[in-house]
């Protein structure tokens, strides 16, 4: 990766243009009259120029009306066309497309190396799943659905597949990400007692090594939160969770397995437990790759939940999103399902295009081997590195486990870890979460990274470990081989430099 | 064991996983699974397909939809997807990249992000914006909650009822379940000068679910007074034209931008867009890249005040937004470098004469009347049908148009984009002209 410094804005010249448009079929140009613009619709706000070198009147079929001419600083008060000038970077089609180039080649990618990312499932991205995604790209969202019937099959086979990989009943497509999910799955999980006329449950318990965005959900739901502690072990502890059931609880929200890559066992204890309360059960579907083809959430006794199709069903994460995150339901919420309208039309479709091809691609006999290698790979680096890396919890874990920083830190820190395996071409791991333990490093592997991958990490993370004994100071200022080197994130927040000013 | 072009593990890799683990079969690693929770027998789906099939499968199914002209907008509109841009979004080191929480190896998300928000407050004359949002109903759901944050006890937001259909559906879902009074009006400056004790935010559209461009002529300045935040939900691409949010005094503005030349896909992915004043830039939602400089003064880009979001807050966070629509927000950001300040009112100018063109060309038939005669618009506007709508709708279904959506008034609206020929035009209007309605 090299560096380089510019800005689209910095490439900007008066005059160069890098766009394509057809001329105006209707011969009509901006400021010209046509003659009888006495009676045209719309024309008393119109800024007219007063440009002299448009006199000519053009054959216009659009008689009656002009377009308005929309020069700067020309138009009246009370008007409703913009005065500021329009502040775009002024670039060629080829400049254009050198300084995306150039910025991407400061980017890592699933396809560019490995992402042991804890909690964020990056597995590889198949790309027959991008190309498929253009022959639906014409259609608007409010046609009527008979010229839609290719969509809805989609949507029908998706809702069939999840329900039938998770045990839930059915599934809305509307939720654009799985912070979305979660937030659309509690309003289904309040519209279910209001429904009941139960009023009170107010109240939703989330564990301690629960996801952030799970507290951050229930509270834009307008939920409290209630948190139950984990046993040492890592699991939900059933006898603190005891005392907090009872009729303001709304329901549990749970991630199974969980932050820590372990299975909760007393899952079935629980969900009897949360029932008899009258709460339902919420499954934080972050972590489903491990159970996909073994476990059904339905199963286990989750009344809602919602998937990430970015995780889970391959789609890219595209530095961000879009991502897409349908929520399930067992039968008792189905007629609950179209109640909450989250987004604006059908939720993210071409994702969800994605994950059908996926879902095609893998079939039955793959889709249930996506999570036991997912496992096995995750098991291999734990069993490898407990050596030089502090294990907190030794027991088999699913598709992730924690490490709490290095076995012998010598002052090095998980920061510092994280950072330096940007240099030997690998991304940093999830750190500092789940917040149970204060350096932990979240490592997830996936059912796509191959042996000798994970191979290579493992000896890397072994490096590390030497490193930190012989030359801490050295990892103190990693990563050294990237573009830029740590930044300086104060000044970033305390002088916020938010975009572009020219100078 | 595995026998899929995904899965790099030999039998032999397998093997020697499960050795260094000290287990003897894959089943073993789900030991901590009780026995009755663990599927039994086969999955129903199909069996593993191939890739030509795959590709086939979609084929046969796209086959089954219907290509129409489009001449709908209504939150999503048919604009022209220059080359360039799914080139760069589909490089991978963009496309596959994770959120850029490592800003070392992440300079190219980052850049473009501080791009997008520099071109989103220069199109909407705010001072900050983020990173994106899901899109523009959830964008405008997340400034109603803003307004609540930013006025602390106020609880009231007013929005207008021109505001697109499926933007009150959301903000009236959002509204239910977080508590906010939610009113909707069809006069704002009537509900605000009632002096709702306790207003947080009124919400009105830049342009209309008729595509009139509206005047807010002194409503920030009452709803200042009234101790609330104006939010302006806005057409990004028309923004190049019409008066911004900030020459109305607006302090948030909310879009989608979709119409920066992103596919219509059946109405998503898209991306939603939120700026504000200074102000306020602490209790925006959603990611922030800034600029600060690494140890040897490199220009660097970091993601910044993330003392708002959920992995530091949890549930005090702004919003539970952990994401954003970051491969649309570069979309949108090459689209607008592509364009400039010239392609976009060039741009502004085609819709302007198709629209028009249509609108006069409408009215002709007698089958309509203008119920908003003398007000501006740009792309989009609805007439009211002086004929049977089912009818019309179909005869335009029937002849490859999708037009006339009906709103809930009984009006059709029509919208014309650049891409949209006089030829496409002129068949669309002789179609209604010789239908019997």
């Amino acid at each position: 990766m090299k560096y380089y410094d510019k800005l689209i804005f910095e490439l900007s010249k008066p005059g160069r243009i890098g766009y394509s448009l057809p001329s105006c079929l209707l011969g009509c140009q901006p400021g010209r009259e046509s003659e009888d613009s006495s009676n045209f619709a719309g024309s008393q706000n119109s800024p007219i120029s007063s440009d002299p070198t448009t006199d000519v009147v053009p054959p216009l079929p659009c008689r009656g009306w002009h377009v308005p001419a929309w020069a700067a600083a020309s138009t009246s008060a009370g008007s409703v066309w913009r005065e500021a000038p329009l502040d775009l970077p002024e670039v060629s089609e080829p400049d254009v497309v050198r300084h995306y180039t150039n910025l991407s080649q400061m980017n890592f990618g699933v396809d560019t190396g490995f992402y042991p990312l804890g909690s964020c499932t990056m597995k590889y991205n198949p790309k027959i799943n991008e190309e498929i995604v253009g022959q639906f790209n014409g259609i608007h969202p409010l046609q009527p659905k008979e010229t839609t019937k290719g969509i809805q099959a989609v949507y029908d086979f998706m809702d069939k597949a999840l329900a039938e990989i998770t045990g839930m009943k059915h599934f809305t497509f509307l939720p654009c990400a799985g912070a979305h999910g979660e937030l659309t799955g509690l309003m289904l999980m309040r519209e279910y007692h209001m429904s009941r006329g139960d009023l009170a449950r107010t109240k939703v318990i989330v564990p301690d090594s629960a996801h952030g965005t799970n507290p951050a959900s229930a509270a834009v739901c307008g939920l409290d939160i209630v948190v139950v502690k984990s046993k040492e072990n890592g699991l939900v502890d059933v006898e603190d969770l005891k005392p907090l059931l009872g009729p303001d609880i709304a329901g549990i929200m749970m991630t199974n397995p969980n932050t820590l890559g372990l299975f909760e066992r007393d899952i079935k204890e629980i969900a009897e437990l949360v029932h008899e309360c009258g709460g339902l059960l919420y499954y934080d579907g972050a972590n489903m790759n491990p159970l996909m083809g073994v476990v059904r959430p339905g199963d286990m006794g989750f009344d809602i939940m919602h998937l990430n199709l970015h995780k889970t069903f391959s789609t890219p994460h595209g530095g961000g999103g879009p991502g897409s995150g349908p929520v399930g339901v067992a039968d008792k919420l189905v007629p609950l399902l179209d109640i909450p309208r989250t987004s604006g039309f059908h939720g993210n479709f071409g994702i969800i295009l994605r994950a059908c091809a996926y879902i095609l691609a893998l079939g039955r006999e793959n889709l249930k081997m996506a999570g036991p290698l997912a496992t096995l790979s995750a098991n291999y680096i734990k069993e490898s590195l407990k050596d030089c890396y502090k294990l907190p919890i030794p027991t088999v874990c699913k598709h992730e486990f924690v490490f709490d920083g290095l076995a012998e830190p010598n002052g090095v820190s998980t920061l510092d870890v994280a950072k330096r395996l940007l240099d030997y071409g690998f991304h940093a791991p999830t750190i500092y979460f789940p917040l149970l333990f204060h350096q932990a490093i979240m490592i997830e592997p996936t059912e796509t990274e191959s042996l000798e991958t994970i191979d290579a990490f493992i000896e890397v993370m072994r490096v590390i470990a030497r490193e930190a004994a012989e030359d801490s100071e050295m990892l103190h200022t990693a990563p050294h081989n990237t573009p830029i080197g740590r930044p300086d994130e104060t000044t970033a927040a305390r002088q916020p430099v938010l975009k572009y000013i020219r100078s | 064991m595995s026998n899929f072009s995904y899965f790099p593990h030999t039998k032999e890799d397998i093997r020697t996983m499960l050795e260094r683990i000290g287990v003897q079969s894959m089943d073993e690693l789900y030991s901590d699974v009780p026995a009755e929770f663990v599927h039994k027998g086969e999955y129903d789906l199909p069996s593993a397909k191939s890739e030509e099939e795959v590709r086939a499968w979609f084929k046969d199914l796209a086959a089954k939809d219907t290509e129409l002209k489009v001449f709908v907008g209504a939150g999503a509109y048919d604009h022209y997807t220059p080359s360039v841009i799914p080139y760069i979004t589909s490089r991978s080191e963009f496309l596959t990249a994770y959120t850029p929480y490592q800003c070392e190896i992440s300079q190219g998300t980052l850049r473009y992000i501080f791009e997008w928000q520099t071109m989103i407050c220069n199109l909407t004359g705010m001072d900050v914006a983020n990173a994106s949002m899901y899109d523009g109903p959830t964008a405008a759901a997340e400034a109603m909650r803003m307004c609540v944050a930013c006025t602390r006890k106020r609880n009231t937001v007013v929005a207008s009822d021109r505001l697109l259909p499926n933007v009150l559906a959301v903000l009236r879902t959002y509204a239910k379940y977080s508590g906010i009074n939610l009113v909707v009006t069809d006069d704002v400056y009537e509900a605000v000068g009632e002096g709702t004790l306790d207003l947080a935010g009124v919400i009105v559209p830049s342009i209309n679910r008729f595509g009139i461009i509206e005047s807010h002529l002194g409503l920030a300045d009452m709803v200042h007074e009234a101790g609330g935040l104006l939010v302006e939900y806005c057409d990004p691409s028309a923004l190049a034209v019409v008066k911004s949010p900030a020459e109305w005094g607006a302090d948030i503005a909310v879009g989608d931008g979709q119409s920066l030349g992103i596919p219509l896909c059946y109405g998503g992915p898209y991306v939603g867009f939120m700026a504000c004043r200074n102000e306020w830039m602490r209790k925006l939602p959603g990611r922030i890249v800034g600029q600060t400089a690494d140890a040897e003064g490199r220009r660097a880009f970091v993601l910044t005040l993330q003392a708002r979001e959920q992995h530091i807050r949890r549930e005090k966070a702004t919003s539970n937004i952990c994401s954003n629509e970051s491969l649309l927000a570069l979309w949108c950001t090459v689209y607008l470098s592509l364009m400039g300040p010239e392609g976009m009112r060039k741009l502004n100018e085609l819709c302007y004469a198709g629209s028009h063109y249509l609108h006069d060309a409408l009215l002709a038939t007698g089958k309509f009347e203008d119920p908003f005669e003398g007000r501006e618009f740009l792309k989009e506007f609805a007439l009211k049908p002086l004929c049977d709508v089912k009818k019309l709708q179909q005869a335009l279904l029937d002849a490859g148009f999708f037009a006339a959506l009906q709103t809930e008034e009984g009006y059709v609206t029509f919208c014309v984009t650049e891409r949209r020929t006089k030829e496409e035009i002129d068949n669309l209007v002789n179609v209604i002209k010789e239908a019997a309605l």
